[in-house]
């Protein structure tokens, strides 16, 4: 069966859909958009069972000559880490369209081209994980950019403009890097066999390692903005300040992750020399970004801001286990990026609740919430908990896994990186406390608690964030098998218990 | 062994925690009694355990549960496992029957609370935490209850956080508390790194292959993790904060129980401590210093219940150097954690008693004469106040003695010191405990015409009442024939006979000695003379010290926090002008115009499409060319 092609397909007919409802029923555009979100969402879950998770292999495999005069190919293909982030897309998508019923509203375009766009994104989101040919994964990759510009640019508040243009060039000079590396990708698959952008055939050429260092370098840069990684996160916080609460989820949730998934995916297999020979410096800079992505989120005013930055910290963890190459470091990091994925929603979107009501997004305009929306208040009190990874939940078993898996090799990174969690622990509750604690300022007296909408939008994150906190087994299963098996392939193994040695 | 019903001790109290959030004022009527009936079973399960456990041999009696495997990424298995033996059974009894006791306290204590039901949620949350901290078998699992009563305490302390101070309260221990976490982190780390396991059986049976290098850097971070739960030097300064507790809580979590749990895992890692002697003798010195440190505090603070917390502060730091002179010494920190758990928790429930009584007022100085008003309350806590000061044959004699001895008996000049500071601090508790009950039970009355003191409900007293008995009994029990210390002896290494400095008589003579002199210099010094009802300002410079706990908030402030501060606006400011500053010139420059983004950026952005389709096309083009 072609499971990720029809996976694709779904939201694309479901934006034609939406396109055809007129333009004044918006009651029956926001109900097609989240059924077909919904329905994907469903698919993804078939799929998953069908999915042999002790299989290192790509599975649900489909190949379509595409262009064949250049060798390229409509080439798709999942992991089980691709698995699992197709996943985390596709239940985030109908939480965020019913989280976020009203924030079309107001926008420069109509509520219709909002669905649309999110329903686009959708299939671009599914297809960019999905990629076994360099070509379109670059395509997708970039044509990514054009749904978010618009989501951000036309729906968003603030310097909405500014921060658009700010993220779309930001990206497209990644973009343009990685083009470039692409391109000599494929002169060279041509002088050693035969034009090609298959990932696994790119994955055997043979290259000098100056070559394999600047390729390298031109997939990495784009990947270390995406992700976004310290020094290049600057667009970042503009970008959640002005996106829609939705928006947010997304971009921080989903497309940043495409920074992290590239990372493995492409800069590990097609250059593994190359990834062990900088490994060394994007250590140093993922542990910069933990540390300080959460000293400045400790001082951020603005909630918007603040989430942002606790994600480029978050980021930090992620990077970190990707490059200390075993298996804990591994499975950890792609363990990260789906509970991440959570977290962040949950954060955003109550976030983005209080804001609305408020009419401000400073944090010291709130104040006693607790009191006053007692629901809301302990939403995004377990939304920070899961953010600083209290144990218990899903967050804390990746982040736990990417220090111990760092410490086995690198222990000063993992050492310095753990004083993140006391760091975490300040930007929650700082935030905790002057929002939602204390007595009840101005301007806050009447705020209405979560509506029914609301809670039940919420309510499937905090459980995945509960559940996976006590048994994520389910997840681990399916990323395990290719945590090893990558690891391998760079010539790595997981470091021996070095006791004995007394 | 292996059995099944372990779990019900974690799961029972942890299912009226999630039934009460859930079910929200709904459950407002019924909470309270739904939460301390699930306690109560849990206690009733508890003991069900020990009659079992009584019943088997010496080696049959440590039993365990698996539940399911919860993360298994290469080596690194942590299974979600319970494990119950000789030593976790105490604190089980201790978690949930003063846990029950308090409950009970409680419903009329926060009778008058709307959030009753809500407090009674966390209590819950927290014996659940609690009880899977000591049932845990691994690190790891012992990590989820350790957050999990950090939590809780967050929580509790925090319970009236509508007051800005309580809410900074409740912070500053939910941070204090995760830099000792840190610790437990790396300890974890290490233990992985270095034996591959980080399973208590696992660690024990690989201490004798690890080196000592690595034994003493988890021994030491093991440390730093009971420095920060048990508020132990240097990480104490959050316990005095967190008397912003109702009062029940203050005497659950930050007297009896949570706060010990440092004690708990310095004896359970007792393996490694053993085998690393220069973490062994940091935690004496850890031990020894707060137990001074809380004994100065005590004496100058006029708020009741923080007069307790650093009493508490001070009685955790002799159970820490009891465990710090292991293998002899666990048992005694243990028998004085569970007779320090009758006598503490009973004097601040008396102290909430009083405060019931008195409009919740706490300062000391407007107390005076109660005695007369709340019999019972002073008659229960002047058993705990026995206790404390080890006056035979209350329950601290027989625990805090057994300390003192092992201590003087540690060998050589370390003997000698150790042993002088105890008994030093024998002296000073018995002086700022005897100014407690002087001040607020005896001499003339103080307080102001509002208070009408009265003794509290039978719900209240009662719970009071049960803990005196403890407090007078308990140590007797524990000690006669050894039976705490043979019952545990199966866990720990065995020792030889230790040379004996002083022998047991000696020891209890010079302990009752210091403390007659305490109490002595108390008496003349308050009973005598007419108290204040304000604090006096003409004092010396080392009561000033004192009563800000020594200045360590001070420390903290000025040497973390304040340069804390400063960095973090520092890095916000340089983020925007340096880093950001830094891609903005670089764009510009690319843009190949000194304009301003803004100023390109709408036709740029209008033509984003057809600039993507000019990449596509470049990519084309460029690819044809090469292929030519």
């Amino acid at each position: 069966m072609i499971w990720l092609t029809l996976l694709m397909a779904l939201p694309l007919a479901g934006s034609v859909a939406v396109a055809l409802v007129p333009k004044a029923n918006e009651k029956l555009i926001k109900q097609t958009a989240f059924i077909t979100t919904l329905i994907v969402m469903g698919t993804t879950i078939a799929m998953a069972v069908n999915f042999q998770r002790d299989n290192v292999e790509l599975q649900f495999i489909e190949k379509y000559s595409w262009i064949p005069s250049f060798g390229i190919n409509y080439a798709l293909g999942i992991d089980g880490l691709a698995l699992v982030l197709i996943l985390m897309s596709t239940i985030l998508a109908p939480v965020v369209v019913l989280a976020g019923w009203n924030e079309s509203h107001g926008g420069r375009w109509s509520i219709k081209s909002f669905y649309i766009l999110i329903l686009v994104l959708e299939t671009m989101m599914i297809g960019v994980f999905a990629a076994t040919d360099v070509f379109l994964f670059y395509v997708i990759f970039e044509a990514m950019l054009i749904p978010v510009y618009f989501l951000i640019g036309g729906y968003g508040s603030g310097e909405r403009a500014a921060a658009a243009v700010k993220f779309l060039i930001y990206s497209l000079f990644g973009g343009l890097l990685m083009l470039a590396s692409i391109i000599a990708l494929y002169v060279m698959s041509g002088a050693q066999g035969g034009h090609t952008f298959d990932l696994k055939a790119l994955s055997q050429l043979e290259m000098s390692s100056t070559t394999q260092n600047l390729l390298f370098l031109g997939f990495f840069i784009a990947f270390a903005i995406k992700a976004p990684l310290w020094p290049l996160h600057t667009w970042l916080p503009d970008a959640a300040d002005s996106a829609t609460p939705g928006t947010s989820v997304l971009l921080l949730g989903v497309l940043d992750k495409v920074g992290t998934f590239g990372m493995i995916r492409y800069c590990l297999t097609l250059f593994p020399e190359a990834s062990r020979t900088f490994t060394p410096l994007i250590l140093v800079l993922a542990v910069i970004s933990i540390v300080y992505g959460a000293i400045l989120a400790i001082g951020q005013r603005d909630l918007k801001r603040l989430i942002a930055f606790t994600s480029i910290s978050h980021f930090g963890f992620i990077t970190m286990g990707i490059f200390a190459m075993t298996s804990q470091g591994y499975s950890g990091a792609a363990l990260y990026m789906f509970n991440h994925g959570f977290s962040t929603a949950a954060l955003f979107l109550v976030g983005g609740w209080m804001i609305s009501r408020r009419g401000s997004s400073t944090i010291a305009d709130f104040g006693g919430l607790q009191r006053i929306t007692p629901v809301m208040a302990w939403m995004f009190f377990i939304a920070g908990m899961s953010s600083l990874a209290l144990p218990g939940l899903s967050s804390f078993v990746s982040e736990f896994l990417v220090l111990v898996g760092t410490f086995t090799r690198y222990p000063v990174h993992a050492v310095i990186a753990t004083f993140g969690i006391v760091l975490a622990a300040l930007y929650i509750l700082i935030p905790v406390q002057k929002a939602l604690h204390g007595p009840t300022t101005p301007g806050n007296e009447n705020l209405s608690d979560l509506n029914l909408r609301e809670k039940i939008a919420i309510a499937p994150i905090i459980a995945i964030i509960i559940a996976l906190g006590f048994y994520p087994s389910p997840l681990l299963n399916v990323i395990n098998p290719a945590a090893t098996h990558v690891i391998a392939q760079l010539g790595f193994s997981d470091p021996v218990p070095t006791s004995g040695e007394k | 062994m292996i059995s099944n019903s372990l779990v019900y001790l974690i799961a029972l109290p942890l299912a009226g925690a999630a039934i009460l959030l859930l079910a929200g004022r709904r459950s407002d009527k019924w909470g309270h009694l739904l939460a301390t009936a699930l306690s109560a079973s849990s206690f009733f399960v508890g003991l069900y355990q020990l009659s079992l456990m009584l019943g088997r041999s010496n080696e049959q009696r440590p039993i365990s549960q698996k539940l399911f495997e919860w993360i298994s990424v290469g080596s690194f298995k942590i299974d979600a496992g319970l494990m119950l033996d000789q030593l976790s059974i105490c604190f089980v009894l201790l978690i949930t029957g003063v846990g029950t006791l308090i409950h009970v306290y409680s419903i009329s204590y926060m009778s008058h609370d709307p959030d009753r039901r809500r407090f009674f949620a966390f209590l819950n949350l927290f014996i659940a935490a609690m009880l899977l901290l000591v049932l845990g078998d691994s690190y790891l699992n012992l990590y989820v209850g350790w957050e999990g009563v950090g939590l809780a305490s967050y929580l509790l302390i925090g319970f009236w956080n509508q007051k800005p101070a309580y809410a900074t309260a409740s912070k500053k221990a939910f941070v204090m508390n995760r830099v000792g976490d840190m610790g437990l982190s790396f300890a974890i780390m290490i233990a992985f790194a270095t034996m591959g396991t980080v399973s208590f059986t696992g660690v024990k049976a690989a201490v004798e292959h690890t080196s000592t290098a690595a034994l003493t850097g988890i021994g030491i971070m093991l440390l730093v993790a009971a420095t920060g739960k048990s508020a132990q030097f240097p990480l104490q300064a959050w316990l005095g904060d967190a008397m912003a507790g109702p009062t029940p809580v203050s005497a659950l979590i930050h007297a009896a129980t949570m706060v010990t749990a440092g004690v708990y895992l310095i004896t359970r890692s007792n393996f490694i401590f053993d085998a690393a002697p220069t973490a062994q003798l940091l935690v004496v010195i850890v031990g020894a210093v707060t137990l001074m440190f809380g004994a100065l505090i005590g004496t100058a603070k006029d708020d009741i219940k923080k007069a307790l917390a650093a009493s508490t502060m001070s009685q955790i730091g002799y159970m820490i150097l009891g465990a710090g002179l292991g293998p002899v010494g666990y048992a005694f920190a243990i028998m004085h954690l569970l007779t320090h758990g009758f006598f503490k928790a009973g004097m601040f429930l008396g102290a909430g008693s009083v405060m019931h009584g008195m409009n919740d007022e706490v300062n000391m100085r407007k107390y005076g004469a109660l005695r007369k008003f709340m019999p019972i309350t002073f008659a229960t806590f002047g058993l705990g106040y026995l206790a404390i000061l080890g006056v035979p044959p209350f329950a601290g004699f027989y625990s805090k003695d057994m300390i003192i001895e092992t201590a003087f008996n540690s060998g050589g000049i370390k003997g000698i010191i150790l042993g002088s500071v105890t008994l030093l601090g024998a002296s000073i508790t018995a002086f700022y405990m005897t100014r407690v009950m002087i001040l607020t039970f005896t001499g003339k009355s103080r307080w102001d015409d509002q208070a009408h003191p009265h003794e509290s409900p039978w719900l209240m007293w009662l719970p009071m009442a049960i803990l005196a008995i403890g407090s007078v009994t308990s140590g007797y029990l524990l000690s006669h024939g050894n039976a705490l210390v043979n019952w545990l002896s199966p866990l720990f290494e065995n020792h030889g006979e230790h040379e004996e400095l002083l022998s047991p008589i000696v020891v209890s003579g010079l302990a009752l000695t210091m403390v007659a002199i305490g109490v002595a210099i108390a008496f003349l010094k308050y009973s005598r003379n007419q108290v204040s009802d304000v604090a006096p300002e003409n004092v010396s410079i080392f009561t000033r010290i004192a009563r800000q706990d020594l200045l360590q908030d001070r420390f903290n402030e000025s040497v973390f926090m304040r340069p804390g501060q400063v960095l973090t606006k520092i890095l916000v400011r340089t983020d925007d002008s340096v880093i950001d500053g830094a891609v903005r010139t670089v764009g510009r420059a690319a843009m190949g115009s000194g304009a301003s983004l803004r100023g390109v950026q709408s036709g740029f952005v209008r033509s984003y499409a057809a600039l993507i389709l000019v990449g596509a096309v470049a990519l084309i083009a460029a690819i044809w060319v090469v292929t030519q």
